[in-house]
C-alpha cells in the first residue's frame, strides 16, 4: 500500500472533498440566508412588507374601489405592553396618502424598548401596500409607565390585484429590551 | 509489517486499531446498541399510546422520547451502522487492502460514543433532554429550548464531523483503492451506491452543521436568524434543515439499496437486472434529493409556483426508484430463487419499501398533504421506508455476510422466525398508523381521542412483537459467533459474486495486501 503515486493522490481526493465541506458550511452562511432574505423580498411572500420607508410617487388616487385595511396588534409571549390599533378597520382609496395611529403603554415599573414586526395578509398584498411612515421602522423605546400613539402612514397601490378586497396588516410587538440599552434609547428621543 | 500480521491483543486493540474489519465491527455493534437505546424510547412512546389519557410518563418526557428516539435511531443506529458495513465491505469488495485513510477511520468511530452518551446524559440533567423533536425546528429549538440545546447543538457538531471524516475515507479510498481492472462500472453495486451517498453526506452535513450553529448563536450570542424579533424567519430554519433534510433520508436509504442489489441476484442466481440503470438511477435519486426539500414544508405559506416546482421535483424521483425496484424484480424474474433468511428480507424490503414509496408519492401531492401533514400518515410513511428499508436492509446484510466475516453459520431456522416476527410485528405497528393519520391524528402527542384507540393499541401490540424480534436476532448474532456451525466455504452462498467472497472464510485480518487482478 506504501505506493508514493497511490499516496499523493489520496493526498488530493483529501485535499478537494475538504474544500468542498468547508464551502457547503459557508454557502449556508453567505449564500442560503441572503438569499432567502432577497427571494422572500422580491417575491413578497411571508407577508413580510418593505422595511424601508416608500418615498411617494405622484400618482392619481383610484377612486372607484374602496379597499378595507384591517390591524391587528398582537404581543408576543411575555411582553407586558398593552399595544391595540386606535382604528381596527379603515377603508382607503388605492393611491390615496393615509393616516392612522396604534396606541402602546408600558405598564411596569421599568423602562423597556420594543420592536414590532409587520405581516400582511393576504401575502399578495405585501407589494402594494407601502407605508411612508411607520414605528416598526425604528425601535419603540417607552420609559417605565410612559404611554405613546405610534403613527403609521401608507398607500395602497393602484396596481393591487382586484381581486383583494381586504388587506389585513398584523402587527407583532417584541421586547428587545434585552438587546439594546432601554436609557441610551429613551434619551436619543 | 509482515502480512501476516495478526490484530494486538487486550482492550487496546479495539482503541488504536487502524484495520478496517475491526472499526467495522465496532460500528455495527456500537449501531446496535444504539438500536436497542432507539428502540427502548420507542417502546416508552407506544407503551403510552396504548391506551388514551396520560398513564405510564408525562407529556414533557414524552416529548423528550419522540426526539431522543428520532435521534438516536437516525444518527446513532442507521447510520453509523451503514458505515460499518462499508469499512467491513468496501476494501474487500474493490480488492484493496485496507481504508485509504486507517488513521481518520479509528477517529470517526470513537467520535461516536462520546457524542450519544453527551447526548444520552441529558436525559437526567435539569430540564430535560432535547424535547423539539429530532427536526428542531426554530423557535421551538432556540426560544422556548431546554438548556440541554447547547449539548445537542454540540452533539450535533460532532456527528457531523465524524460522517464528514468517514465520508471523505470512503470516497478516497473507492476513488484511489480500487485493484487493478476494477473499473467504475465494474464495482458493485454497494460500492457505488455508498460512493454516491458520501458526496451526498460532505454536501449536506456541513449544512446541518451550518444551522446548529446558527441556532447556538441564536441562543447564546444574541444574534436573530430564526427570531422575528430581531428581523430573521423561523422559516428559514426549516429551509436550511430540510436542504439538509431531504438528502439525508436518500444518505440512509442508498446504501440499503446498495445492499439489496448485492443480495437478491445471490439468491436468483442471476446478475443484477439493468447494472448500469441501477447506477444512474441512484445518481438521478441523488441529484433530485437537492431540489425537492420544501415538500417537507408545503404549509408554511409558499406561493403557488413553488408548491408547484416542488411538487412536480417529487413526484419525479419516483421514476428512478422505480427503475430500481423494477431491476431488483426483473433480477428475480424466472431466477432459481431459494428463500434463505437474507433474501426473504431482501423480498421483505422490496415489498414494504414500495409500499413507503407509494404513501411518499400521496405526500407528495401539495394539496392533499395539506391533510396529511403531521399526522400520523407521515409517521407510517417514513417508518415504511426507514424501517422496512433501511433495517430490513440492514438485517439482511448481516444475516449474508456473517458467516464470511466470523466462519461461523447461523441459525437459519432462527432467522427466518426473526424475519416473519419482523415482518409480522412491522406491519402491525405501521399499517394503522395510516388510518390514524388519514382519521386525523396528530404526531408527537402523547394522548388521543377515543376513536382511535383500537388502531393505536393494535400499534403498540405490533410494536411490542416488532422489538421482541430484535432481541432474537442479537441472540442469534451471538449464538454464530460463539456456537455457530463453523463454515471454510469461500462461497457461502453458492450464487455470490464479488471479490469479498474469493478470501478465505472467515475472512483473514488482512486481505487484498496484493491487489487482486480483475478481468
Amino acid at each position: 500500500m506504501a505506493n508514493v503515486s497511490v499516496n499523493s493522490s489520496i493526498t488530493k481526493t483529501v485535499g478537494k472533498l475538504s474544500i468542498v465541506a468547508v464551502a457547503m458550511f459557508a454557502f449556508v452562511f453567505v449564500v442560503m440566508v441572503p438569499l432567502y432574505n432577497v427571494l422572500c423580498d422580491v417575491l413578497g411572500i411571508n407577508g413580510k412588507t418593505s422595511g424601508e420607508r416608500y418615498e411617494v410617487v405622484e400618482s392619481a388616487v383610484d377612486l372607484s374601489r374602496e379597499i378595507r385595511v384591517q390591524f391587528v396588534a398582537t404581543n408576543n409571549d411575555g411582553m407586558p405592553w398593552v399595544f391595540h390599533p386606535t382604528q381596527s378597520v379603515v377603508k382607503v382609496n388605492p393611491g390615496a396618502v393615509n393616516d392612522t395611529v396604534f396606541f402602546a403603554k408600558n405598564p411596569l415599573l421599568n423602562d423597556m424598548v420594543a420592536q414590532a414586526i409587520p405581516s400582511i395578509a393576504p401575502s399578495r398584498a405585501a407589494d402594494y401596500f407601502h407605508k411612508t411612515e411607520c414605528f416598526c421602522f425604528n425601535q419603540q423605546p417607552l420609559s417605565a409607565g410612559a404611554e405613546t400613539n405610534m403613527p403609521l402612514q401608507f398607500i395602497v397601490d393602484q396596481d393591487l390585484p382586484d381581486d383583494i378586497k381586504t388587506i389585513t396588516l398584523s402587527y407583532t410587538l417584541f421586547d428587545v429590551t434585552a438587546m439594546v440599552n432601554p436609557q441610551a434609547a429613551i434619551a436619543k428621543r | 509489517m509482515s502480512a501476516h500480521h495478526g490484530p494486538a491483543k487486550g482492550l487496546m486493540r479495539w482503541v488504536l486499531t487502524t484495520n478496517h474489519k475491526d472499526i467495522g465491527t465496532m460500528y455495527l455493534w456500537f449501531s446496535f446498541a444504539m438500536f436497542i437505546m432507539g428502540g427502548a424510547f420507542a417502546m416508552i412512546i407506544r407503551a403510552e399510546l396504548f391506551q388514551p389519557g396520560l398513564q405510564i410518563v408525562e407529556p414533557e418526557f414524552f416529548n423528550q422520547m419522540t426526539t431522543m428516539h428520532g435521534l438516536v435511531m437516525v444518527f446513532g443506529a442507521i447510520m453509523p451502522s451503514f458505515v460499518g458495513l462499508a469499512n467491513w465491505l468496501i476494501p474487500m469488495m474493490i480488492g484493496a487492502p485496507d481504508m485509504a485513510l486507517p488513521r481518520m477511520n479509528n477517529l470517526s468511530f470513537w467520535i461516536l460514543p462520546p457524542t450519544f452518551a453527551l447526548l444520552a446524559s441529558t436525559l437526567f440533567m435539569e430540564g430535560g433532554a432535547p424535547n423539539f423533536g429530532w427536526t428542531f425546528y426554530a423557535p421551538l429549538s432556540t426560544t422556548y429550548a431546554p438548556d440541554t440545546v447547547t449539548f445537542f447543538i454540540f452533539g450535533v457538531h460532532l456527528l457531523g464531523l465524524s460522517s464528514i471524516m468517514g465520508s471523505i475515507n470512503i470516497i478516497a479510498t473507492v476513488v484511489n483503492l480500487r485493484a487493478p481492472g476494477m473499473t467504475y462500472m465494474k464495482m458493485p453495486m454497494f460500492v457505488w451506491t455508498w460512493l454516491i451517498t458520501a458526496f451526498l453526506l460532505i454536501a449536506v452535513m456541513p449544512v446541518l452543521a451550518g444551522a446548529v450553529t446558527m441556532m447556538l448563536m441564536d441562543v447564546h450570542f444574541g444574534t436573530s436568524f430564526f427570531s422575528a424579533a430581531g428581523g430573521g424567519d423561523p422559516v428559514l430554519f426549516q429551509h436550511i434543515f430540510w436542504f439538509f433534510g431531504h438528502p439525508e433520508v436518500y444518505i440512509i436509504i442508498l446504501p440499503a439499496f446498495g445492499v439489496v442489489s448485492q443480495i437478491i441476484p445471490t439468491f436468483a442466481r442471476k446478475p443484477l437486472f439493468g447494472y448500469d440503470s441501477m447506477v444512474y438511477a441512484t445518481a438521478s435519486i441523488a441529484f433530485l434529493s437537492f431540489i425537492v426539500w420544501a415538500h417537507h414544508m408545503y404549509t408554511v405559506g409558499m406561493p403557488l409556483t413553488g408548491e408547484l416546482f416542488f411538487m412536480y421535483a417529487t413526484m419525479l424521483i419516483a421514476v428512478p426508484t422505480g427503475v430500481k425496484v423494477f431491476n431488483w424484480i426483473t433480477t428475480m424474474w424466472r431466477g432459481s430463487m431459494t428463500f434463505e433468511t437474507p433474501m426473504l428480507f431482501c423480498i421483505g424490503f422490496v415489498f414494504l419499501f414500495t409500499v413507503g414509496g407509494f404513501t411518499g408519492v400521496m405526500l407528495s401531492l401539495a394539496p392533499v398533504d395539506f391533510q396529511y401533514h403531521d399526522s400520523y400518515f407521515v409517521v407510517a410513511h417514513f417508518h415504511y421506508v426507514m424501517v422496512a428499508g433501511a433495517v430490513f436492509s440492514m438485517s439482511a446484510a448481516i444475516y449474508y455476510w456473517l458467516p464470511k466475516w466470523c466462519g461461523k453459520m447461523y441459525n437459519e431456522n432462527m432467522g427466518k422466525a426473526h424475519f416473519w416476527i419482523s415482518f409480522v410485528g412491522f406491519n402491525l405497528t405501521f399499517f394503522p398508523q395510516h388510518f390514524l393519520g388519514l382519521a386525523g391524528m396528530p404526531r408527537r402527542i402523547p394522548d388521543y381521542a377515543l376513536q382511535f384507540t383500537d388502531f393505536n393499541t393494535m400499534s403498540s401490540i405490533g410494536a411490542f412483537i416488532y422489538g421482541a424480534s430484535q432481541i432474537l436476532f442479537l441472540f442469534n448474532v451471538i449464538h454464530t459467533i460463539m456456537a455457530g456451525k463453523p463454515t471454510s466455504e469461500e462461497k457461502t452462498w453458492e450464487g455470490a459474486e464479488g471479490l469479498e467472497w474469493t478470501v478465505a472464510t472467515p475472512a483473514p485480518y488482512h486481505t487484498f495486501t496484493t491487489p487482486p487482478d480483475v478481468k
